[in-house]
């Protein structure tokens, strides 16, 4: 005992009745119905993974169908039913339900809630030294919305009449009347459920993320201290719980257009022998709404794994984030302007010309604090001492694809480059590489980073490296030839191109692109064999595998409900101090006070310690020492 | 057969897995021999490898072939957004490729080295300064350039543009044109569409009458044309990958797209040497299941074949006939003369009128 305990037991953080209540409940209450935020973390994992094998297998079966056209498929016939001609071919319409349902899944399902979910809530409490999130039944409940979001929009799946076929985007007219495709029938209307509730479930979620970062940070956790992870999970819940009521508004307006006569989205239209009444409303209304939620949504995706990124760097170049100001400003800069760019998806659409100005000028702004996130990791690795861990090799290729996909954007962006490109393959390869793949390395390098914490044991090493390179070499097969193919202007969205003499060509550019998808799906079983097999017989993991600074690894090796036993540990310093001269070792975690490193405090630090003493809620470190 | 096939995977699986076995033994008695992180240095390397192979191949498979990707540009507002596409381009290749070399370069030069110490570098405001404004400066040049030219290219069109609707539905394209004698639209609204009056043409406007049907695009060459795109069902879209003109069809409101088409049908057939080539119409707004096959043809014409195409086709009104019984009675012999039916006839459509007034 060096110092006086100046502690006060009054502070709010510290319930430390919590601490044994792992244990008792049944299994009902621990695993299932769990309030626990790791327990919630791992249930939206699991089912996100789920969801990303569907998604990814759907791809694969629309890939079959362009690299190889005229292959037989009737191999499929007792998995896929009607939706095999009885040419052997894949229904013309099942192919567009299939791209609907692969980019909904993918979107909304495994990157969404998969990824923030996940992370959000298994690192915000951990990270920012919380006993559980604000309100542990509302992130229970959060769960349950998506679990039953899913569940619904699985169902639609197996509908006679097929699901959602109207792309991801549902636009109307197309997603609103039954007549124009069988998919608007009963499949748009299971979307639709799906799809509020999935939105009661973000925002759930979201409301717990934002005000447990506010309110439950451990002593000496100030905002400049949080990981670069919290502020990302932080705006990203922001920005979800600002545009996810938007898409909730448009998708109530046109459960309307369905199913109560009104005419917000419809007009002047004439199908099937038939003209209908709805006059007056406007699909252009629809695709304003949608994009309002669909491009902050976009960083909904990829913000999570821009952080998850940060931090993944950081540790293993054993070097601190290179300018740690600059990064959470150009998050907080990207959220901002996420807002004012949703119209660039709507430049060829009738929109007025005079916005198409606007947005441009807006989105192309946005490149500037991209631009800068990509520097600031390039920089992190500059003179570090970098370990290849899986989770690092996973960071360096978001970084790479960040770089490639987010770089084509200036061409999309740009109003009159985009008349050419719009729905194209080009916007195919640019957002696939650049909120798709991006994203999914982040939460593939979260997985591996934080598997240790999440369940106590090691992750196969050379099992992650051999997924990395297939996965990394496999989606760069996959999405870089797109860019060729789109710029000779292949559309989106087409089931075959042989009826055009203009894109009747390149078929063995497109086989590739195939054959590249389906070893990289197959590549994705190297990873689920690792995750469940190192659940249970993977290496023991200590207490701090990767010699990381920040806050979780301070936590037994299983943390129980509550995280810390005894007091949760209060904090310091920022979390990265890797490598600083001096110091003895190259880290020096967070709940470190500067009076115990005195010789490698710079000279502003020096100052902290006389704070660190006077400050009445100060733990005395030295007690742990003994 | 398949139960051979699935023998051989379940047997492929588990050599995989006794592999992954005997590997982690190994592991674990290497484990304490070598360094702290074993095998580091390869990664190192094979972030070379894949740098160089893969900046390679980018650039040998876009130098050789890259020609065959780029649609001859036939328009021309799209020799402006090819240049503006090529600046672009120039920029984003200079940038990605300097970037992933010197990432990749860090990552080999700085992999793991038990003896080094990474040097301590949080920030630097000079730095960040710097790319920041770079970027914000070749961004605003790019903004600049693209406004004008998207300007130029949504502005109002000139008075004599030849004006042609584009109607879209499943799974087809029409078009009409004002016909030569008054050289206007006539109206046309969507109630009255039927299995012959598939416009929805409204014929108590005159200027209806003359308007005529095409199952391909005619434009002229050199002249500017004015497309008025229209949707019946759902939302279509107009894509002229030659012309770099892409514009959504959408119900209840007509969109608006106009250029000047450079090249004659015939001049691309000797551009490219393909005696075949057409150019075409596509689709890009996902409508239903028979989205891929949307093919519209096109033709561009010299401008006098082009009036001379025009002068030959038919009004629709005279290739049915039995719809003049919808013109108002006033405006019935100004309808016949101005889509060219001859006047005799006008007893039998008279006698029609009456047969329709006595049925109703």
């Amino acid at each position: 005992m060096a110092t006086v305990d100046l502690h006060t037991q009054a502070d709010v953080h510290h319930h430390d009745d919590h601490d044994h209540e792992h244990g008792h409940g049944n299994f009902w209450t621990n695993y299932i119905f769990s309030q626990d935020h790791k327990v919630i973390a791992k249930q939206f994992l699991i089912t996100g993974m789920m969801w990303a094998l569907i998604g990814g297998v759907m791809s694969v079966l629309f890939r079959l169908q362009l690299g190889f056209p005229d292959a037989d498929l009737t191999w499929l016939k007792p998995m896929l039913g009607q939706w095999i001609t009885p040419e052997g071919k894949i229904d013309t319409e099942f192919y567009l339900a299939l791209v609907t349902m692969h980019g909904t899944i993918m979107v909304f399902f495994v990157l969404t809630a998969g990824l923030s979910g996940t992370f959000s809530n298994f690192l915000i409490p951990l990270q920012i030294g919380a006993r559980d999130m604000a309100s542990g039944f509302m992130n229970m409940l959060s769960y349950w919305f998506f679990f039953l979001s899913g569940v619904i929009m699985l169902i639609s799946i197996f509908l006679s009449t097929g699901p959602a076929s109207g792309g991801w985007t549902v636009y109307p007219p197309l997603s609103a009347l039954p007549q124009a495709m069988s998919g608007s029938g009963l499949g748009m209307t299971l979307w639709l459920v799906a799809m509020a509730l999935f939105i009661v479930s973000s925002l759930l979620g979201g409301i717990n993320y934002i005000t447990t970062i506010i309110n439950m940070r451990t002593n000496g956790m100030s905002f400049s201290r949080l990981p670069l992870t919290i502020w990302a999970f932080f705006f990203t819940a922001i920005i979800g719980l600002l545009s996810f009521p938007v898409l909730f508004a448009a998708a109530l307006l046109l459960i309307f257009d369905r199913s109560m006569g009104t005419s917000f989205y419809l007009s002047d239209i004439y199908i099937n022998g038939e003209a209908l009444p709805n006059q007056g409303g406007s699909p252009i209304l629809f695709q304003h709404l949608f994009w309002f939620l669909g491009h902050p949504e976009v960083y909904i995706v990829i913000l999570p794994s821009l952080g998850i990124t940060s931090e993944i760097i950081a540790t293993n170049s054993r070097k601190p984030i290179f300018g740690y100001k600059a990064m959470v400003g150009s998050i907080l800069f990207i959220t901002i302007l996420s807002f004012v760019v949703w119209a660039h998806h709507m430049f060829v659409t009738g929109m007025n010309p005079f916005l198409g100005s606007i947005f441009t000028l807006l989105t192309l702004i946005i490149a500037v604090p991209s631009a800068v996130k990509i520097f600031n990791y390039v920089t992190t690795l500059w003179k570090g001492n970098i370990i290849f861990t899986p989770a690092m090799l996973f960071s360096i290729g978001l970084v790479s694809f960040f770089l490639s996909g987010g770089i084509t954007g200036i061409f999309l962006g740009n109003s009159a480059v985009d008349i050419q490109l719009h729905d194209t393959y080009f916007v195919v390869a640019h957002f696939h590489l650049v909120m798709g793949a991006a994203s999914f390395f982040g939460m593939l390098a979260g997985v591996y980073h934080w598997f240790p914490k999440m369940f106590g044991r090691m992750m196969d090493d050379r099992l992650g490296k051999i997924h990395f390179w297939f996965t990394f070499v496999g989606v760069y097969l996959v999405f870089f030839p797109m860019h060729y193919i789109g710029i000779a202007g292949f559309p989106r969205r087409y089931y075959s191109w042989t009826n055009f003499e203009t894109f009747n060509s390149f078929a063995d550019l497109n086989m590739l692109v195939s054959v590249a998808a389906i070893l990289t799906l197959a590549a994705q079983f190297i990873f689920l064999f690792n995750f469940f097999y190192s659940m249970f017989r993977g290496k023991a993991a200590s207490a701090n595998p990767w010699k990381s600074n920040a806050l979780e690894w301070t936590t037994p090796r299983n943390p129980g409900h509550g995280n810390w036993v005894g007091e949760i540990p209060t904090v310091y310093r920022w979390p990265y101090d890797y490598s600083k001269p001096g110091a003895k070792d190259d880290y020096i975690p967070q709940t470190v006070p500067y009076s115990e490193t005195p010789e490698s405090n710079l000279p502003h630090e020096n100052d902290l310690i006389k704070l660190e003493m006077e400050d009445k809620n100060a733990i005395v470190v030295d007690d742990k020492k003994h | 057969m398949s139960l051979i096939i699935g023998l051989g995977i379940v047997l492929v699986l588990f050599i995989l897995y006794m592999i992954f076995r005997i590997g982690n033994l190994v592991g674990l008695v290497k484990d304490s021999k070598e360094g702290e992180h074993p095998g580091n240095d390869t990664h190192g390397y094979l972030f070379m490898i894949f740098l160089i192979l893969g900046l390679g191949l980018f650039g040998w498979y876009s130098y050789a072939h890259f020609d065959s990707y780029v649609l001859p540009v036939a328009s021309e507002h799209g020799a402006v957004t090819d240049g503006l596409f090529w600046v672009t381009m120039w920029i984003t290749i200079l940038a990605f490729g300097l970037i992933s070399i010197v990432m990749f370069w860090f990552t080999y030069k700085y992999r793991y080295n038990a003896n080094r110490k990474a040097t301590f570098y949080p920030d630097s405001h000079k730095l960040e300064i710097i790319w920041t404004v770079i970027p914000a400066i070749v961004l605003a040049l790019l903004i600049f350039r693209g406004l004008r030219v998207w300007n130029e290219i949504t502005g109002p069109a000139s008075e004599d543009a030849e004006i042609v609707e584009v109607i879209g539905q499943q799974f087809a394209w029409t078009a009409r044109y004002p016909g030569v004698k008054d050289k206007q639209l006539g109206d046309v609204n969507y109630k009255l569409i039927d299995a012959v009056n598939e416009f929805g043409l409204d014929l108590t406007d005159k200027n209806s009458f003359d308007d005529f049907k095409s199952l391909e695009l005619h434009i002229p060459k050199g002249k500017e044309v004015l497309l008025k795109i229209r949707a019946k069902d759902v939302l279509h879209s107009v894509f002229l990958p030659h012309f770099r003109v892409k514009m959504d069809a959408v119900p209840g409101m007509y969109t608006n797209f106009k250029f000047v088409a450079t090249k004659s049908t015939q001049d691309m057939r000797n551009e490219t040497g393909n005696p075949e080539f057409n150019y075409e119409m596509a689709c890009t707004e996902i409508c239903g299941k028979g989205h891929f096959s949307m093919r519209f043809l096109v033709v561009v014409d010299e401008l006098e074949d082009y009036e001379k195409w025009k002068a030959a086709q038919e009004p629709w009104l005279k290739q049915n006939p039995e719809y003049l019984t919808k013109v108002p009675a006033a405006l019935r012999e100004v309808a016949m003369i101005k889509s060219g039916i001859p006047v005799e006839s006008e007893a039998a459509v008279s006698a029609t009128t009456q047969n329709v007034s006595i049925s109703n």
